[in-house]
């Protein structure tokens, strides 16, 4: 029997053992200050945003069929430490099956303000070219009046829309949702 | 898996020698608790390195969440203690192991002085530990400003109005200490600059000198 043979027979060696037992005790003093740091840098996970439904001011019976209309709200934004009432806008329309929909601005391309057809005293006018109503300064997307995309400009689907809940004839805007293209 | 990958690295770099190098050394019979329990204060040295160290973690990640401004910074620090997961955890790191550096810092210091290491040839790894000691205090200085309640800015008033004591020079030391005539915004961004730039910088250069020097010299012998 070799020197070699009798070692691995005995199993752990001293210095196997001891490398175990300084990496171990090593590796527990990382994790016991890791322990706290990790969850601390990851608490923005934990955090999830609006979901309330607050008042766009606008009146039911004020939505139009033919045109969006503009309306400015304000919602309570919580930014760490910072808490406000940032102020956002929706442009609100009721389809032909009588459902009220309100889009966010946002191009769903790379999220610039989308604008829609106004005549010069800012009130709604007809699309220049009959079909499409908003349009985006930057890549030139545009959508129709229901903020359905062209699917020949860049945005790919259609502009994301805020929950609408009616309570007393108001207009009540929640969560922002995607639809489909 | 894991010894593949440092075989590999260490076939192309031969990275073993570097870290045998730091790693091993004697540890003389004196200093070691295994022997004699009473040992244990030899490790004083090494146990304020090691909450440096987590001082350092846990302010790197503080710093994700704080702000040093006069408006923003108070309530940042209630962000990070109230409401981030185990913020008063990280905090409570920071703020605890901060007098834990100064006493196991002056432990040591004590150690080295009843040992009489401090005596040739070590004087300069001495003068280099009074130097680490000055910069420890400025960092308990700047810090105890950042979380900008009243606690934190009447210590630094007197701080400053200690500083202004010093003749002749003083009115002019206490300007340049607080960025300006009024304690407020200045203050606050100089004393975090100084806090997690300038001081952490200052003490890993003489750290490393303190044990350049000691592994150098070697531990003093017993008494």
């Amino acid at each position: 029997m070799s020197e070699k043979d009798k070692q691995e027979k005995k199993g752990l060696s001293r210095r196997q053992f001891l490398t175990y037992a300084l990496g171990g005790t090593g590796a527990f003093m990382a994790a016991t200050i890791a322990a706290p740091l990790v969850p601390f840098t990851i608490d923005p996970l934990t955090r999830s945003s609006g979901g309330n439904f607050v008042d766009s001011g606008l009146k039911e019976a004020d939505v139009k069929e033919d045109f969006p209309k503009l309306v400015e709200f304000k919602v309570f934004r919580k930014d760490g430490w910072i808490e406000e009432n940032v102020k956002q806008r929706a442009w609100v329309i009721k389809d032909k099956s009588g459902e009220i929909l309100a889009f966010s601005p946002a191009c769903t391309h790379l999220g610039c303000a989308v604008s829609g057809t106004l005549d010069a005293s800012g009130n709604p006018k007809p699309a220049n070219d009959g079909q499409w109503w908003f349009h985006c300064p930057c890549h030139g997307g545009r959508y129709d009046v229901y903020g359905v995309h062209d699917p020949s400009t860049p945005p790919q689907r259609p502009l994301d829309t805020y929950a609408v809940k009616v309570e007393g004839g108001k207009i009540m805007l929640g969560s922002l949702g995607k639809r489909k293209a | 898996m894991l010894k593949k990958t440092y075989d590999w690295i260490d076939e192309r770099l031969n990275i073993t020698p570097i870290w045998r190098d730091v790693a091993d050394h004697d540890v003389p019979a004196h200093v070691n608790p295994a022997n004699k329990m009473s040992a244990f204060v030899y490790c004083f040295g090494g146990l304020t390195f090691l909450i440096i160290i987590t001082q350092i973690l846990s302010g790197m990640f503080l710093a994700m969440y704080y702000v040093p401004d006069v408006v923003n910074a108070y309530r940042s620090v209630q962000y990070i203690t109230d409401e981030v997961l185990l913020g008063s955890i990280v905090r409570g790191m920071h703020f605890w192991g901060a007098s834990l550096v100064i006493i196991m810092m002056f432990l040591h210091m004590l150690r080295v002085f009843f040992t009489g290491s401090y005596k040739a040839p070590r004087e300069m790894n001495w003068v280099v530990g009074v130097l680490i000691f000055l910069v420890v205090m400025g960092f308990g200085f700047t810090g105890y400003l950042l979380p900008w309640d009243q606690k934190a800015y009447w210590a630094t008033a007197v701080g400053a109005q200690i500083a202004e004591s010093l003749p002749f020079l003083g009115v002019y030391v206490k300007k340049l200490l607080i960025g300006g005539d009024i304690l407020g915004a200045l203050t606050l961004t100089r004393f975090f600059a100084i806090h997690v730039f300038f001081l952490p910088a200052a003490l890993l250069g003489l750290l490393g000198l303190h044990f350049i020097m000691i592994r150098k010299q070697g531990i003093a012998g017993p008494l």
